[in-house]
């Protein structure tokens, strides 16, 4: 990294840390509602007596504050101890319940794996593991509070639906919707401060994508926090006479495989943009759909590379590892570049 | 001393759980030989524990295997499924022939308890240090939910050295789940030898108390002992939880076996299978 690098990266943001206002992209998030997650359950569990909440010292953080406070004795603080947090949930999903147990995500996935996979996936246990600040969304927390794995393991993992949530009103979506799905969902939030992309609650099918903007050149499979910056590429690439495609890719597993290869053959170009490790995430899901298809398209994976990534605030790292809107877009051109010589 | 009835019922009741006890010891020396391997060491510790609880304790109806207020029980130590498969179906929750297809490809019996698979096992079980995070999970769901059963979880003295279960000692105590009913089999031996050597987890009593449960000790073969200390166990929706801390031997009622490490799943060949059943049914 030059010295002109870092200075972007750390000088003047780098006390923000999550009081941090920008988003992904810059946007400055104060308007957008904080986590809807407790208040949106609580709402849910005014109707619903199977919903409970766990979560392991963190309700501050997660406003699992906003169930307790309505539903008191449906909510459960196990103190920091994810793993007995998860089991739990298991035990009393095994009982009736519905349980949203939620934590950072780097904890819920990465500590609690085993959990997850041997109490709630494989019993068909319907718990929903709420992997919250997931990504590098802590910023200069560092390598042991981010999830960049957390969607490459989850998804290796039978029986257990991983689904990402988009904004605010995606998030309501996608809560609702898990009441009735069957078996255990891990399920992925940012920071709680995600630029809209949904101006209503969307009506959703969990594992079906979502295509926010069509496009004719090229299409940019997005997931989660990378649906926003996705979108302003795009409007960034249509400047320079690029009509791409957004398609929501929501549901990491099962995979909307049907979704891809259209992309794939409607458009002629496919770039993921997650935020997470390339290896076995988002990414390797569509080039596994694309290769064993034989769809032959230019493709990249674009993420954060196979590495831990360095101290910054949040929107410094999404800077710094093009993981924004120009950021995407920049890698979108070089990927149209490379692939003209062979797919022209 | 004049015999009374009542002397005559408790003398019948005993003399038939140690039956059922001899009863798991056998099935699964017959299980172990249609595997070729099985924990049978692991399950000779805990035979009389399967019998007071299945034939005397646990509120069930094998009838209704989802009956929400069931008792429930957690094998956390899921390796001696294999001894609590045969007491499923002799209560009744399927039929016996059943277990003859144990390990074959596709059976629903495993090594391991499938709660998807086999009706009456109230929760899948085989990695060690989760059973009791899941037993207090369904105390606190029937305590929510205004049942009146109660939890049960049996625990190896090895799987304390797993930290899960600590957490889930924690809770239970913080949250009072005075429903729920912790058993260690205390049978002293691992796979790598005594459990004192390789990390030691005594005093378990005391530990367990220093983190809010109401704690006993019994010989875990003694029945009429386990009858009498299970009978008053407080049953409170909210209060201590209940430890019982069950000293045993592994390996016991085949004299080779007992506490030693060498027979822990493997082992068994040829004849050995036919003495130690000679042994188990007092023909030896």
């Amino acid at each position: 990294m030059s010295t002109q690098d870092q200075s972007e990266l750390f000088n003047g943001t780098a006390n923000v840390g999550l009081k941090d206002a920008r988003s992904v992209d810059g946007t400055d998030t104060r308007a957008i509602p904080a986590f809807v997650f407790g208040e949106e359950l609580a709402h849910l569990a005014d109707h619903d007596p199977r919903i409970v909440v766990l979560t392991a010292d963190l309700a501050r953080s997660n406003r699992a504050t906003d169930f307790a406070n309505r539903h008191p004795e449906r909510f459960v603080n196990v103190g920091i101890a994810e793993k007995n947090m998860i089991t739990m949930a298991a035990g009393m999903a095994a009982s009736g319940y519905i349980p949203f147990a939620a934590t950072f995500g780097a904890f819920a996935a990465l500590l609690c794996a085993e959990q997850i996979r041997t109490d709630c996936a494989y019993p068909g246990m319907p718990v929903r593991v709420v992997g919250h600040h997931s990504g590098m969304s802590m910023g200069f927390y560092g390598t042991s509070h981010h999830s960049l794995e957390d969607l490459g393991m989850m998804r290796c993992i039978a029986d257990l639906t991983v689904v990402c949530a988009t904004d605010a009103n995606h998030l309501r979506a996608l809560l609702r919707l898990s009441l009735d799905h069957p078996g255990a969902m891990y399920i992925r939030l940012g920071r709680g401060r995600d630029p809209q992309v949904y101006d209503v609650v969307p009506d959703l099918q969990i594992g079906r994508a979502e295509t926010v903007r069509d496009g004719t050149d090229l299409t940019i499979i997005a997931t989660g926090s990378e649906v926003h910056p996705a979108l302003q590429a795009a409007d960034e690439l249509a400047a320079a006479g690029v009509s791409t495609r957004v398609v929501d890719m929501f549901t990491i597993a099962p995979l909307d495989r049907d979704a891809v290869l259209d992309a794939a053959r409607a458009t002629g170009a496919v770039l993921t943009v997650e935020e997470g490790n390339v290896t076995g995430g988002l990414g390797t899901a569509v080039a596994e759909c694309l290769f064993e298809a034989g769809a032959r398209v230019p493709f990249r994976r674009h993420g954060v590379p196979d590495e831990h990534v360095p101290v910054g605030p949040p929107a410094g790292l999404y800077a710094h590892y093009r993981l924004d809107g120009p950021g995407i877009a920049a890698v979108a051109r070089e990927l149209l570049d490379s692939g003209k010589g062979t797919h022209a | 001393m004049p015999v009374t009835s009542t002397d005559r019922r408790a003398t019948d009741q005993v003399a038939y759980l140690a039956d059922r006890a001899r009863f798991v010891r056998t099935e699964t020396v017959r299980l172990t030989r249609i595997a070729g391997a099985g924990h049978y060491s692991a399950v000779f510790s805990c035979a009389e524990l399967f019998s007071v609880l299945y034939y005397s304790q646990l509120r069930l109806d094998p009838t209704r295997p989802d009956w929400p207020d069931r008792d429930r029980f957690v094998l956390s130590k899921g390796h001696a499924a294999i001894g609590l498969y045969p007491v499923l179906a002799d209560v009744g929750f399927f039929e016996p022939f059943e277990l003859d297809t144990y390990t074959r490809l596709g059976s629903p019996f495993g090594d391991h308890p499938d709660m998807r698979r086999i009706p009456g096992v109230d929760f899948s079980s085989g990695s060690l240090g989760h059973g009791l995070s899941i037993a207090a999970g369904m105390a606190l769901a029937g305590r929510m939910s205004g049942s009146d059963h109660r939890t049960y979880c049996m625990l190896g003295d090895g799987e304390l050295a797993e930290g899960q279960i600590w957490e889930a000692a924690m809770s239970a105590g913080h949250f009072r789940l005075g429903n729920l009913v912790a058993i260690v089999d205390a049978n002293q031996l691992g796979i790598d030898g005594f459990v004192r050597d390789v990390m030691a987890a005594e005093p378990i009593d005391g530990r367990f108390a220093a983190f809010g449960w109401q704690t006993h000790r019994v010989d875990g073969h003694d029945i009429p002992a386990l009858l009498e200390l299970f009978a008053g166990l407080p049953a409170a929706a909210d209060g201590p939880p209940q430890l019982v801390v069950a000293d045993t031997v592994k390996g016991k009622g085949v004299a080779r076996m007992e506490l030693s490490p060498d027979w822990h799943v493997g082992n068994l060949a040829g004849t050995d299978y036919d003495d130690v059943l000679a042994e188990l049914e007092g023909r030896a």
